[in-house]
């Protein structure tokens, strides 16, 4: 009697589970999208979802080197928004993305921003060598846009070296914005999206000049599971809701 | 599948190797410290609020790795309640250290030790006890000849699982200690970074070398915790 009853519940949970994954009818519409779009993508996603009913869109937030390593390792994803164009180049390269798919859809500026109370006294680049500064923030230049941007701008003025030392390497953008209004470092490298959603805790002190300027590239995905999909979200992306989305965020048009 | 040679004249994979053995080895002898204090309490005192401390002592073992960072960032960060003090009057900083590594480690590795240690000690007899007891020895002198003696290889096989756990940590490190080459980059951060830049080659014999050393060391425990006849 009583075995009946467990073999009851078993084979009826198993048809609840069954019936709950058969009734998500919703499409589903995978963003691989760099970290510092975290914001902007989470207020464009109801966005789409409301314009296109039916699609369920999920956002995946990483470095822009990680989310690419993902796609290389096959993690299913439709669309790729990347924080710099070298990611991307090598998403069309491995053949992962058709090139003539690949759009620039914003810009952005990378600034230099200490805690709100600039404990070190950082007024400018040069201060980041001063004994004062104990601690700088910056995206691992491998696999972090941010980083890489910054690295750029500091051995272009032959300043990377001499602190190098002094460098806490972040994971992705996201976490050296979070170290900084925490207090947790003296100063750090983010982009000036970021340190305007911090808010009052980050104070930005200067832009840092780039040769070349903060693109972002999207593009749909050659396995996209939904490839009609993934270019209407890409389109939206770059419509005029899209960007004044974007634009809400701090995002400059391409 | 690519691999490096083992070549312990590369800094790349020795620092990662000595660094976490060094980070490992302390927070393993922390956790045996504190694990084996509150495992002893725990079995021997009846208090109100025991049940309470038991599962707070165990929290670290279920929790997500990066809810324990959380609490250690908010606790011991420059700005968090510990830290700042610690900055003020010791001009101590433990974020970005290998200290931070340190007690990140311990806290994760803590539970295993306790819980251990606290099913070895209850599994002490307590006529022995209560026999050293009456041939006049001191409550330490019992504790040192009599309980922690007969509750050794369980607390032997808590530790050893401890350091395997510390040895892996890597949620709670990488928020508190960062991963910073060269400074605080343990193995299991420096095959994340590896896999992260593309550099699999690298990945493949740091992951190898770390399954290895957690085999040896999970035979070894069950070989001690095998019933002496």
């Amino acid at each position: 009697m009583k075995r009946t009853t467990v073999f009851t519940a078993v084979v009826f949970s198993f048809l609840v589970i069954a019936g709950s994954a058969t009734g998500a009818m919703a499409q589903e519409l995978i963003v691989s999208a760099a970290a510092s779009l975290t914001d902007a993508f989470s207020d464009i996603e109801p966005a789409f979802e409301k314009a296109h009913p039916g699609v369920d869109v999920v956002m995946n937030f990483a470095s822009s080197g990680a989310l690419y390593r993902q796609i290389e390792q096959g993690a299913p994803a439709d669309v790729y928004a990347s924080a710099n164009p070298k990611w991307m180049k090598k998403a069309v390269d491995k053949g992962f993305v058709d090139k003539s798919d690949v759009q620039v859809f914003a810009r952005n500026s990378l600034v230099l921003a200490t805690p709100s109370d600039n404990l070190a006294g950082v007024k400018n680049l040069n201060d980041l060598v001063s004994k004062k500064v104990m601690s700088i923030g910056i995206g691992t230049p491998e696999t972090v846009p941010a980083g890489q941007y910054a690295k750029g701008a500091l051995v272009a003025r032959k300043l990377y070296e001499k602190m190098t030392n002094k460098m806490i390497f972040g994971e992705s953008v996201r976490q050296v914005l979070d170290y900084l209004s925490r207090g947790e470092i003296d100063c750090g490298f983010v982009y000036r999206t970021d340190a305007v959603k911090a808010g009052d805790k980050v104070r930005i002190i200067e832009e840092i000049p780039l040769e070349k300027p903060v693109t972002y590239p999207i593009s749909v995905l050659k396995e996209a599971v939904a490839p009609d999909m993934a270019a209407a979200f890409v389109k939206f992306v770059r419509s005029h809701e899209g960007m004044s989305l974007l634009e809400g965020r701090g995002f400059k048009r391409p | 599948m690519d691999f490096i040679w083992l070549d312990f004249s590369d800094a790349a994979f020795t620092g990662p190797l000595l660094l976490t053995l060094k980070v490992a080895g302390l927070a393993t002898f922390g956790a045996l410290v504190l694990g084996v204090a509150a495992a002893y309490a725990l079995a021997r005192w009846e208090f109100p609020g025991r049940d309470f401390l038991d599962a707070v002592c165990t929290l670290p073992m279920v929790m997500p790795p990066t809810v324990l960072g959380y609490y250690l960032l908010v606790f011991i960060g420059r700005r968090g309640i510990v830290g700042a003090w610690l900055q003020e009057h010791f001009n101590i900083t433990l974020m970005f250290t290998w200290q931070g590594a340190v007690i990140a480690a311990t806290v994760v590795a803590f539970p295993l030790v306790f819980k251990s240690a606290r099913a070895a000690l209850e599994g002490v007899g307590k006529q022995y006890e209560n026999a050293a007891r009456t041939l006049g020895q001191g409550e330490l002198a019992v504790f040192l000849r009599v309980s922690f003696p007969l509750a050794f290889r369980g607390i032997l096989s808590g530790g050893m699982l401890a350091f395997a756990r510390a040895m892996g940590e890597f949620g709670a490190t990488l928020m508190v200690a960062g991963n910073l080459p060269g400074r605080t980059q343990t193995l299991s951060l420096a095959v994340y970074s590896a896999v992260q830049a593309g550099n699999d080659a690298l990945a493949n014999t740091l992951v190898l070398v770390i399954s290895i050393v957690c085999v040896i060391i999970l035979m070894t425990t069950s070989k001690l915790l095998k019933p002496r006849c």
